[in-house]
């Protein structure tokens, strides 16, 4: 079969925020934005992944959620329990030094651990947890 | 006589909950403001900066005065606000934190118990083991002596979840039913 991972959905709050980390901050490609109702669909991805992209969404944009379910959601990405995602590089100490000179909220400085891979992670904008793996 | 039921006919008179409710209501103001939703996400982001804070520096002493004032709040404020968020206590979280280090750490055999619970920040060996049964189920030595389980294969973020030390041992926890 010939099925490849395409899109994955984070939410973010304030788009230009995240625009600034995702973009400026980890050097994604901005290849889609998509903008409606002054709500803001981001698509971006590293340029040497064309075929993998993280799609920055408004947070509870979809339909059929309750007010009670959107302020689960708003309260679980304040408290940075909701989403996360797993980058990799090859130079984690270089992109940790990047990230915390950003001012990123850093969650973990590059450590090797038990389960095998050296890795770090950060808090982008919206408090989504962002971990990154070491490449050997 | 007279007098007793004179009074008895006035209090007979009285709305019949009279007595039961304070005599001024609605004079009280709420100790506490409540804030607006926005301002509620933003202490909420406060709080999950101080609970990045504490996985950061597990290993060191934990000074809730310290993170209390870096989060502009008083340490007790700070801890009933994390605890309303996050189901435990600053302490109880590094702690839980700690020993989740602990046991990846004694999973690889190569640390005697002693050493692993300087190593992740523990000061004492007593609280250490006490803590760690109490959340793992079993003592470190033993725990130790069981080595790796079958966690080797599965993504390190599932592995990470799967052998975090179940806090509900010690706090019951609700869960909602599922149907």
């Amino acid at each position: 079969m010939d099925i490849s991972i395409h899109t994955t959905f984070l939410p973010h709050t304030d788009p230009g925020a995240s625009l600034a980390f995702y973009r400026d901050t980890l050097g994604f490609e901005v290849r889609k934005d998509v903008e409606y109702n002054g709500m803001h669909w981001i698509t971006v991805g590293p340029a040497g992944q064309p075929g993998t992209s993280i799609v920055l969404t408004p947070p509870a944009a979809a339909p059929g959620l309750t007010d009670d379910e959107r302020r689960t959601i708003a309260e679980m990405m304040a408290k940075g329990t909701y989403a996360m995602i797993i980058l990799a590089t090859a130079d984690l100490d270089r992109t940790f030094e990047r990230l915390q000179a950003s001012g990123a909220d850093v969650i973990q400085e590059p450590t090797q651990q038990p389960y095998g891979v050296r890795d770090c992670a950060f808090r982008d904008p919206a408090g989504n947890h962002i971990r990154i793996n070491e490449l050997r | 006589m007279r007098a007793v039921s004179r009074w008895a006919a006035i209090l007979n008179r009285l709305p019949a909950g009279c007595w039961a409710t304070p005599v001024r209501r609605g004079t009280i103001a709420p100790v506490t403001s409540r804030s607006t939703p926005a301002q509620h996400l933003r202490d909420l982001a406060r709080l999950r900066r101080v609970r990045d804070r504490i996985d950061r520096d597990y290993a060191q002493p934990l000074d809730v005065e310290a993170l209390a004032r870096g989060a502009n709040m008083s340490a007790g404020h700070l801890s009933r606000q994390f605890r309303l968020a996050y189901g435990e206590s600053p302490y109880s979280y590094l702690m839980t934190r700690r020993i989740e280090r602990a046991m990846a750490l004694l999973r690889r055999g190569d640390l005697s118990v002693t050493d692993v619970c300087f190593e992740v920040g523990c000061a004492s060996l007593g609280t250490f083991t006490t803590r760690f049964t109490e959340l793992v189920g079993m003592p470190p030595g033993a725990y130790r002596r069981q080595g790796a389980p079958e966690t080797a294969g599965i993504p390190p973020c599932v592995s990470r979840q799967v052998t975090r030390p179940i806090r509900n041992r010690e706090a019951p926890v609700t869960d909602p039913p599922l149907d």
